[in-house]
């Protein structure tokens, strides 16, 4: 679901526009709407979510309603619709990922975070929450985390402490 | 050791440079096709090649291409569809991760082939890694020529570029992912027209998988025959593997098509065996959609033949008692997995991922999800089991595309092979909800 909170105009700043043209010059003329999906992942990753002022400005962009851009980014997972955790860790909770214990590990990153799917810590470095198959399945159990998309793979309670701590150092710097 | 030809270099170091790549002869199929072959001829070799998608469909790779459309002053399209996302298939992670250059080289010909100036690659977002890997890849090729105007100095131009999708598994059905490519939701779109008529754009369009299009260089450098002497029978070639679960050693394995499903799992050159010390219960053996099978039924036929890794073989015996080599997606289940278990995750992520547009799917797949999560935690009536059967046939066969029947087999094929363990959970749900039902009489 939308949620209209902030209706502040949003503008990207020059190199994220060059970055959006060159995407747009990948497409015949006419046709730059193939660009949303690329320009929505560059957005995300510049404010760690879409907030609907950010999808008018995409809309503005590529000359398209801004109703093009709300049905995308509501179809797609990869979307967050509402602000996130700086660190937002995607567990893959899928059938190869669950024989190998994929349900233990998501337990264990509630309990670790004190915080249930979907939420932030109070400290707004992370959320979490289980994402259907990520294509790792010989590695499982695994998580990604945004917006590189690093692979953290064949994942323990002890492994879950060593990455939570290294986030938390490197938020620090 | 077993005949290597997507990763015959895989060991060497550096393979993922185009350096390295060329000098172990990366881009050879590029020079012979551009420079000696008309398009024609190279579509001709990957016909006698027998080379079949490796998607999942299996359909006949050199045929599809032959009916692309060619009218004249339209531009006609090759998209690689990398959106990866049948549950137990990482094959072409691996691929593009490893060897991006494989691809890229097989998108230069194939593109050749089929007469576009301009391809896409469409990856699945969360591969950003690998979408960044190619890239670089594609920089490389372009330095070197093998990519932009005039390659090689032969008049012909092609354009490569990489597209994100954003998390839907709906874009592996090749018309949602045109459907993506052009910015929109991925809803699959009602065929005829069929994508080699009216595809990107409404153009001429071709969709191969990244493991079909990296083949087909091996094929024009050693021509289609050669190919076709290897694999079993209409199964040419080799396949890209990926095996996942309670396996000794998951991981990507490249076999000639033809090798026993046994050795497959329990020689130590591939997967070695169930982990733990453990017994086998069940394999899916070509991605969640395929039916399960009970070990009995994926090592032997019903006949009582060996089951073999070919489109053929693991089918034999129809939906009753075969299932399918779908994407290659090999998931083996131990004596501890629980089959309702299972069952009720896949259909989760079959709800999860339908787009919403036949309702059939939109409301079947959530129904069965909430009917498996009660028989699963010990709530479940008979009624319960014989209702989902119900819906199966309701869904099967009514949508626009195959997400429906996807969803509906493995929950037909669970219940038709493993019934004794859903009444278990109905007819015992305290116990169900503390033991495991085991391995029971589904052993080999």
């Amino acid at each position: 679901m939308l949620r209209i909170h902030d209706t502040t105009p949003v503008k990207f700043h020059e190199t994220l526009v060059e970055k959006f043209r060159e995407i747009v010059g990948r497409y015949p003329e006419g046709k730059q709407k193939s660009a949303l999906l690329p320009i929505l992942h560059l957005a995300q990753a510049e404010y760690g979510w879409l907030s609907p002022a950010t999808m008018d400005a995409v809309a503005v962009f590529l000359s398209i309603k801004p109703i093009e851009v709300y049905e995308v980014a509501t179809f797609y997972t990869m979307f967050f619709l509402n602000p996130q955790g700086r660190y937002v860790l995607e567990v893959c909770r899928t059938g190869p990922c669950c024989l190998v214990g994929a349900e233990k590990i998501m337990q264990y990153l509630e309990q670790k975070l004190g915080v249930k799917e979907g939420e932030v810590t109070i400290d707004g470095l992370f959320s979490w929450r289980g994402v259907e198959c990520l294509a790792a399945c010989g590695m499982g159990p695994v998580l990604q985390i945004g917006p590189n998309y690093t692979f953290y793979e064949n994942l323990t309670e002890q492994g879950i402490d060593t990455l939570i701590d290294e986030l938390k150092a490197k938020s620090q710097k | 050791m077993a005949r290597k030809i997507l990763l015959e270099h895989i060991q060497v170091q550096n393979i993922n440079t185009f350096e390295v790549y060329r000098s172990k002869g990366g881009y050879a199929a590029v020079e012979k096709a551009i420079k000696t072959m008309s398009p024609e001829a190279v579509v001709e070799e990957v016909k006698k090649s027998g080379l079949r998608g490796r998607g999942g469909a299996g359909f006949p790779t050199g045929m599809k291409w032959s009916f692309l459309a060619k009218p004249d002053g339209i531009p006609r399209y090759l998209v690689c569809n990398g959106d990866e996302s049948e549950p137990g298939t990482f094959k072409d992670r691996f691929l593009m991760t490893h060897i991006p250059h494989a691809l890229i080289e097989g998108m230069i010909v194939a593109s050749y082939a089929l007469g576009a100036n301009t391809s896409y690659i469409y990856v699945r977002g969360e591969m950003m890694p690998q979408i960044r890997i190619l890239e670089k890849a594609i920089i490389e090729a372009k330095n070197a020529g093998f990519l932009g105007k005039n390659i090689l100095g032969s008049g012909y131009d092609l354009e490569l570029y990489v597209q994100p999708g954003g998390g839907a598994y709906i874009c592996g059905e090749e018309t949602a992912l045109l459907e993506s490519l052009e910015g929109k939701r991925g809803n699959p779109r009602i065929k005829p027209p069929f994508p080699a008529i009216a595809g990107l754009y409404g153009c001429p369009t071709v969709v191969n998988n990244v493991e079909t299009i990296a083949a087909t260089s091996w094929i024009i450098n050693h021509g289609g025959d050669e190919y076709a002497k290897i694999g079993l029978e209409r199964s040419t070639g080799t396949k890209l593997i990926s095996a996942s679960g309670n396996l000794n050693k998951p991981g990507v394995y490249e076999i000639e098509l033809g090798l026993p499903v046994e050795e497959f799992i329990y020689s130590d050159e591939y997967c070695g065996g169930i982990a733990h010390g453990k017994r086998l219960k069940a394999v899916v053996a070509g991605g969640s959609s395929v039916p399960i099978l009970p070990a009995k039924l994926i090592l032997k036929t019903a006949a009582d033949t060996a089951r073999l890794m070919t489109y053929e073989s693991l089918s034999d015996g129809g939906f009753a008692t075969g299932t399918m080599l779908g994407s290659g997606g090999f998931i083996a289940l131990d004596e501890d997995a629980c089959i309702v278990r299972n069952t009720w995750n896949f259909s989760r992520f079959y709800h999860h991922e339908s787009c919403g547009q036949c309702s059939p799917c939109r409301e079947g797949t959530g129904w069965m999800e909430k009917i498996l999560h009660k028989i699963e935690y010990g709530h479940g009536t008979l009624q319960d089991i014989s209702l989902l059967e119900e819906i199966n046939k309701k869904i099967e066969g009514n949508t626009i595309c195959p997400l429906g029947d996807a969803a509906a087999w493995p929950v037909a094929s669970a219940i038709r092979h493993f019934r004794d363990e859903f009444e278990w959970h109905v007819n015992e749900p305290m116990l169900s909800q503390k033991n495991n039902y085991g391995l029971a009489n589904y052993g080999a």
